[in-house]
């Protein structure tokens, strides 16, 4: 099929491919079948566009840890709230505003006195420091899509008075972990197309050899979702694990050599814990060694102790992210979901995001699943 | 997030073009982007840079779905990125 012909609005094409999904996995005759996607905007147009409704009931998509706000690890989070503190201005993305650190969010530090910017992106953080004398904290997150922007940013010159805290992260090697999780039930997945668009969907083969199970790069229109699952499916059903491009209107198996460069020009993949999941080698993205002028955390001490003197609060703990992120549960299995955590407000982080599975769950809620009342 | 938005642009000045979302003009910085573009051409932008060029066959649907999610309701997450987006 091409996919270019995909029109996202065309409901015949749709129940086609719904027909076709639920056809291929009753040919698998196991239930479940489960895939995973690792992107938040994939989970936002399969809960919005109610995409859900057409899977088979046999079929569970389960979202990943595709949530970049959701993986940043609490220490990380510590670490810019410690800067914040220590009278730094710290400039980040709306999402990281509430995301709960040990003790305290960015937003608790604001509401002591701290001085938090948001922005939309790297270049507003560079254009504030250009107006201040102040030192300028840029708190990165996001994975390769964003991390090639920070990248390109620094490659073309920043003010002294600017650097960068990196909480970037890789995607490809959690597909390892969670395949290696015990008890995964994980057997393809759903990679996102911009990320791809990047790395090149030839970055995918070497897990799908060594792990021998399958990876689709799908678009976003809901229809390009529906045909990169068929394609998944498929592939689980006929045993052959390979790569297969269904966004090539976007992505080659190359991807984009020159933000390639720049990407790994400034930062090298190391090893660090995702929020909730596991320890992830090569997961998290730091500066390399020639940018140690613009790390924050080479420019800074950063006092992350004195934020653990007080208690955590009482309901984090209870927090299931993690689990969700893995695809070992869902936001349903949560005690607290959408009665002590709600986005107006959320225990854990994937109740702040608004690509995290709890909030997307809770947004749609209500036509989230309907194979259940059908 | 990883969604991007779709604009069109409107002039060049080096690696800096001037592009048009929705009737929202804002800046964005082309060092990412690895075919070259000009005016009239639509690119996807991602945090203030353009990752991809759309290709002409596909302007007309992807500009369609996000207007559509434009047209959302003010809660939905879909809008609410794409707005973020155009801060
Ligand atoms: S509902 Fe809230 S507390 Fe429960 S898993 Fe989701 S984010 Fe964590």
């Amino acid at each position: 099929m091409n996919t270019s012909q995909l029109k996202f609005r065309d409901p015949a094409l749709g129940r086609a491919l719904g027909e076709k999904l639920t056809t291929v996995v009753n040919q698998i005759g196991r239930d479940p079948v489960s895939v995973m996607h690792v992107c938040g905007s994939h989970e936002q147009a399969i809960a919005r566009f109610g995409l859900r409704s057409a899977f088979p009931r046999a079929l569970d998509v389960v979202m990943g840890p595709g949530c970049p706000v959701c993986i940043t690890d609490v220490p990380e989070v510590d670490e810019g709230v410690a800067l914040a503190l220590q009278g730094v201005r710290v400039a980040t993305y709306g999402d990281m505003v509430r995301v709960p650190g040990t003790v305290k969010s960015l937003a608790d530090a604001r509401a002591e006195g701290a001085r938090i910017e948001v922005v939309y992106g790297i270049d507003q953080a560079i254009e504030l420091a250009r107006q201040t004398t102040e030192e300028i904290v840029f708190f990165a997150t996001g994975f390769e899509t964003t991390a090639v922007a920070t990248a390109a940013a620094l490659l073309a010159g920043v003010p002294k008075n600017f650097s960068v805290l990196s909480a970037h992260k890789y995607i490809p090697p959690v597909m390892e972990i969670v395949t290696e999780m015990p008890g995964t039930r994980i057997e393809g997945f759903l990679a996102a197309g911009h990320a791809a668009v990047i790395t090149g969907s030839g970055v995918f083969e070497a897990f799908v050899k060594s792990h021998g199970v399958p990876v689709v790069v799908a678009g976003f229109e809901p229809l390009d979702i529906l045909a990169a699952l068929v394609k998944l499916v498929e592939l689980v059903r006929d045993r052959t694990p390979r790569v297969e491009n269904m966004f090539p209107r976007a992505v080659t198996r190359e991807g984009n050599r020159v933000a390639q460069e720049q990407l790994w020009k400034v930062f090298s993949p190391t090893g660090g814990r995702w929020r909730g999941i596991a320890h992830v080698p090569n997961g998290n993205l730091r500066l390399k060694e020639e940018w140690a002028a613009f790390d924050a955390r080479r420019r800074f001490k950063i006092d992350v102790a004195r934020l653990w003197d007080s208690a955590p609060p009482k309901l984090l703990g209870q927090c299931l992210c993690g689990e969700i992120m893995s695809g070992s549960k869902g936001p349903k299995d949560c005690p607290l979901f959408g009665k002590d955590c709600v986005p107006e407000n959320p225990v854990g982080a994937c109740m702040v995001s608004t690509e995290g599975t709890c909030r997307i769950w809770h947004q749609y809620g209500g036509h989230l699943d309907l194979r259940g009342i059908a | 997030m990883c969604l991007g938005v779709p604009g069109k642009i409107v002039s060049v000045d080096g690696l800096v073009a001037t592009v048009d979302f929705f009737g929202v003009q804002k800046q964005v910085n082309l060092h990412i982007v690895d075919e070259p573009v000009v005016v009239g051409d639509y690119i996807l932008n991602h945090v203030g840079y353009a990752i991809r060029k759309i290709p002409l066959e596909d302007v007309e649907g992807t500009v369609a779905m996000y207007q559509e999610l434009i047209d959302g309701k003010p809660d939905d997450l879909m809008r609410q990125d794409i707005e973020g987006e155009l801060r």
